[in-house]
């Protein structure tokens, strides 16, 4: 770790403004990413702004019938709270799919999703990494390529996002209020995380002097029909090698809605409207989830390690849409997979 | 100026050595009242400033849960932990677990159950487990797995693990 400097933000128009001020502070919520980064080097602050003193950790109803989540709900309180456990199941079994307890118990809502990729080239700076250090080159693309994407990668990066919280929050269409020098706005879910293009250095559409206050749930949280499936090379405290987040409402025997996202196969959660579309007014069978699957695999593209996960990637929808619509959502302490 | 209300905005340039920062810690209910670098880890802080040696460092990393403590009655690595960012906040160790020399039931169980080899991974276990059994989540045997899977054990003494703590369970019928 490089020598830096410590404050503690006294409100969020403080955090904002020190945020703003120095280019190379970072804000430090429980640590757990940004410690691991710094100790690596890979990410070198000189200032760190301590925001774990802001009032953003309470869930609240909205008017509209949905949650506003503060920024700062350690993920383990997130998954126990008893709003999400009843109304949004999907959220819970995510999170609890994700990390160990004690991280959980550390890591903000916040920080989860702007928590950087585990790309092993990423991690080891003595390699060339085009997140890392932009115009050095890729080393996975011919390298390790095992946990890399196979869905929107470019030429400059193929990492994936790590996170297991926000790929049900892209299937529930969540959105991310963000707080910065001009006030809040409002991002889509699905809008935060970007593909790598030739600028993998950005992860996020949030600006580096915003803040991200709150996450918000929609009303629908499908807690009937649902279920994360998170296939990983060890049965807990892994990260995923392919993930699926799928949410149904079944009306006489028809699919009206779904939704899927797909974890570890690309640059941000992955979703593709079409291959909903394709289900809706559907039977919730077998053949209907294969075709899905197709749809949302259709680009996809492996490399030398990889090329395996679009098969598990095709095999995890259907496994996951069809115990969303049996009721029989997947159990992350029962390692059994029905 | 208290250090526990430690205002935003320290100023000072960052072309020099970052000043140490005043810190107070109650580890296993005695206060300390330290003047900390800015990127000391709470481990660092048990280990090296306070001699509290029984928290153990593995991976440094947050990927063996050696390191495990219990912060304001929460399990976490204290190793991704800046001891700065936890400025009035209240720890336990496994030092800090036996009441008047009789272990907590918790450690009773460790060594009834022979739930380690060759120990190193065992603090963190311990304190992990405490917290387990507090949090009320676990109950059945994959339950307890899956809730200790940030507790990595090298030697393999898992099975006994799970048995001591389902004893310890059973012994503290719930309670803390
Ligand atoms: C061993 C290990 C295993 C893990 N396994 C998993 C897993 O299986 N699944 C999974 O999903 N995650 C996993 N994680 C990652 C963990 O979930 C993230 O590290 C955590 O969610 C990050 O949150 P934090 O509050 O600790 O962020 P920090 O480390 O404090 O911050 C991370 C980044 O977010 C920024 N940030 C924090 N809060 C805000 C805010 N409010 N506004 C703007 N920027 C902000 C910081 O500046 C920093 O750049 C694992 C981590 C470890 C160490
Ligand atoms: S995939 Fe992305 S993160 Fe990994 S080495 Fe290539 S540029 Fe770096
Ligand atoms: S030393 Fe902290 S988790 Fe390994
Ligand atoms: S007893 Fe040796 S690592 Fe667990």
């Amino acid at each position: 770790m490089i020598d830096f400097d410590y404050a503690r933000a006294s409100d969020i128009p403080d955090a904002i403004r020190q945020i703003a001020a120095d280019p190379n502070a970072k804000l430090i919520a429980g640590g757990t990413n940004l410690v691991d980064l710094m100790k690596y080097e890979v990410v070198n602050p000189t200032r760190l702004i301590d925001i774990t003193h802001l009032p953003l950790n309470t869930i609240e109803e909205t008017a509209s019938g949905g949650l506003r989540i503060g920024a700062l709900m350690p993920n383990s309180d997130l998954a126990y709270h008893p709003l999400i456990e009843k109304r949004y199941p999907l959220v819970s079994s995510a999170i609890l799919a994700g990390a160990s307890q004690q991280l959980r118990n550390m890591a903000s809502t916040g920080g989860n999703l702007m928590q950087r990729t585990r790309c092993f080239y990423f991690y080891d700076i003595a390699t060339p990494c085009n997140k890392r250090v932009p115009g050095s080159g890729c080393s996975a693309i011919n390298g390790i390529n095992r946990i890399n994407a196979i869905l929107g990668t470019s030429e400059s990066c193929i990492a994936t996002h790590p996170s297991d919280l926000c790929i049900a929050l892209a299937a529930l269409d969540a959105t991310v209020h963000v707080a910065g020098p001009a006030g809040e706005r409002v991002i889509a879910f699905t809008d935060f995380h970007r593909l790598p293009g030739d600028t993998p250095q950005i992860d996020t559409n949030l600006a580096p002097d915003e803040i991200i206050v709150a996450i918000e749930l929609p009303p629908r949280g499908f807690p009937e029909n649902y279920s994360y499936l998170k296939i990983r090379d060890r049965l807990s405290y892994a990260f995923a090698l392919v993930s699926v987040a799928a949410a149904m409402e079944i009306e006489r025997g028809r699919i009206r809605d779904v939704r899927i996202a797909l974890g570890g196969v690309a640059h941000k959660p992955w979703r593709k409207v079409e291959a909903e579309a394709a289900l809706r007014g559907e039977a919730p069978e077998r053949k209907a989830f294969t075709r899905a699957a197709g749809i949302l695999l259709q680009d996809a593209k492996g490399y030398t390690h990889n090329a395996f996960k679009i098969e598990l990637a095709r095999r995890a929808i259907e496994r996951t849409l069809t115990q969303a619509a049996n009721g029989t959502p997947q159990m992350q302490a029962i390692k059994k997979i029905r | 100026m208290s250090p526990s209300s430690f205002p935003g905005g320290l100023e000072r340039k960052s072309t020099s050595r970052p000043a140490e920062i005043p810190v107070r810690i109650t580890v296993n209910g005695q206060e300390h009242r330290l003047a900390i670098a800015p990127w000391t880890t709470l481990l660092d802080v048990l280990r090296d400033h306070l001699d509290l040696t029984g928290t153990k460092k593995g991976c440094d990393h947050g990927q063996c849960g050696a390191c495990t403590v219990l912060v304001d009655g929460r399990r976490i690595v204290s190793c991704l932990t800046l001891a700065v960012i936890k400025d009035g906040a209240e720890v336990t160790t496994v030092e800090g677990l036996a009441t008047n020399g009789v272990l907590h039931p918790v450690q009773q169980a460790f060594i009834d159950h022979d739930a380690f080899q060759c120990g190193y991974c065992t603090p963190g276990q311990i304190c992990s487990s405490v917290a387990l059994i507090a949090e009320g989540k676990a109950t059945t045997a994959d339950e307890i797995r899956e809730l200790m899977s940030g507790n990595i054990c090298r030697c393999g003494a898992y099975t006994n693990i799970v048995a001591a703590i389902q004893q310890a369970m059973a012994s503290m019928d719930g309670k803390p």
